[in-house]
């Protein structure tokens, strides 16, 4: 199946999830921009851009829209973890695991909806996890905002639907990025044993389902939840 | 600009955006009663005059225009 050229931004695309991602979009034909806050990556529209600051979401828009075309496709991937029991967890932390997580992604696509009505067309995906819906000790500030992706993505697929945007979350499993570099080999080898598929996901499969969502085959999907997780979360 | 003016290029952009008769776009016209215009469609009616007007309009400024006269008259005091 062919699938029509869009302009795509995705936030967090330098390293990770976000980088497999946006590569995958680019072969896909697509013309994708990313945010990095230190370092492009090669090959790719780079936009600096901090998603905790609306000056620089604004900013960043209004340079892909310069050198691409308004953003059709929006992959919201940037995130955080600041793992810590809760009697230990600051207000502090909770608040800016909320911030970088859910109130950027709030950022992001409100400042991508404005070209989107206005062409009739949309992509919205947030990259959730599936943390949001089984929850995860030591993870309350992080499962909560990932939680919380579930409802705005889910508001906005009913609020954009009549203007042909779809907005829908990925929620991916145990994938090897830095994010779970640091996780001990104990915990580790303890986390494979609950996942079906006895293995943890290469970031690529994860931007497997990201361009699926961005193509033309995902048009009757919206207000989903997509799990990615070798079967980790299965019946949340 | 004066309210009169600004009605007219309200007028031409209603028809465009909200796909309605240019006749039934009056002073007086109601956009909810008589437009029969949503929410999402005022919003992106809004957004529209923004940029033709270069101007940005709050909430607080908005919540009181039911109508198009009343639209005008904000229109028209924000550009003057
Ligand atoms: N890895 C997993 O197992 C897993 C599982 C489920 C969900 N996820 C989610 O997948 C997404 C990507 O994670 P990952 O594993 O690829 O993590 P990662 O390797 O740590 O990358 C995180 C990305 O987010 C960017 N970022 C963080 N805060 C930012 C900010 N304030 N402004 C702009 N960019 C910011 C980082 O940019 P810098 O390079 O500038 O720091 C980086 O590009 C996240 O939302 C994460 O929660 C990951």
């Amino acid at each position: 199946m062919t699938t029509t050229p869009r302009s795509v931004l995705v936030t967090g695309g330098n390293r990770g999830i976000g980088l497999a991602t946006a590569r995958a979009l680019a072969e896909a034909g697509h013309r994708v921009a990313v945010t990095y806050r230190s370092q492009a990556p090669e090959g790719l529209l780079g936009v600096r851009c901090d998603v905790t600051s609306g000056e620089d979401v604004d900013r960043a828009f209004g340079e892909v829209e310069a050198e691409h075309g308004p953003v059709e496709v929006l992959v919201s991937n940037a995130g955080i973890t600041d793992d810590q029991l809760l009697l230990r967890m600051t207000e502090e932390s909770f608040s800016r695991v909320v911030d970088a997580n859910l109130t950027a992604a709030f950022r992001v696509a409100k400042r991508a909806s404005r070209s989107m009505l206005r062409a009739r067309f949309g992509r919205l995906v947030f990259v959730s996890s599936v943390v949001a819906l089984t929850g995860g000790a030591g993870q309350a500030n992080y499962a909560a905002s990932k939680a919380g992706l579930v409802g705005f993505s889910r508001s906005l697929a009913r609020e954009l639907g009549s203007r042909g945007i779809t907005s829908n979350v990925v929620a991916p499993g145990f994938v090897d990025t830095d994010m779970t570099a640091d996780l001990g080999d104990a915990r580790k080898a303890e986390l494979l044993k609950t996942i079906p598929l006895g293995r943890t996901a290469t970031a690529d499969e994860i931007a497997g389902v990201v361009a699926f969502l961005a193509s033309d085959a995902s048009s009757y999907v919206t207000g989903a939840v997509l799990p990615v997780d070798g079967g980790l979360g299965m019946g949340h | 600009m004066s309210p009169a003016e600004v009605l007219d290029v309200l007028r031409a952009r209603a028809v465009e955006v909200l796909e309605v008769a240019a006749e039934d776009v009056q002073p007086e016209t109601s956009f909810v009663e008589d437009l029969q215009v949503d929410s999402l469609s005022l919003v992106e009616f809004t957004m529209d005059l923004e940029d033709e007007f270069g101007i940005e309009l709050s909430e607080d400024e908005l919540t009181d225009v039911h109508t198009i006269g009343g639209f005008a008259d904000l229109i028209s005091r924000r550009t003057s």
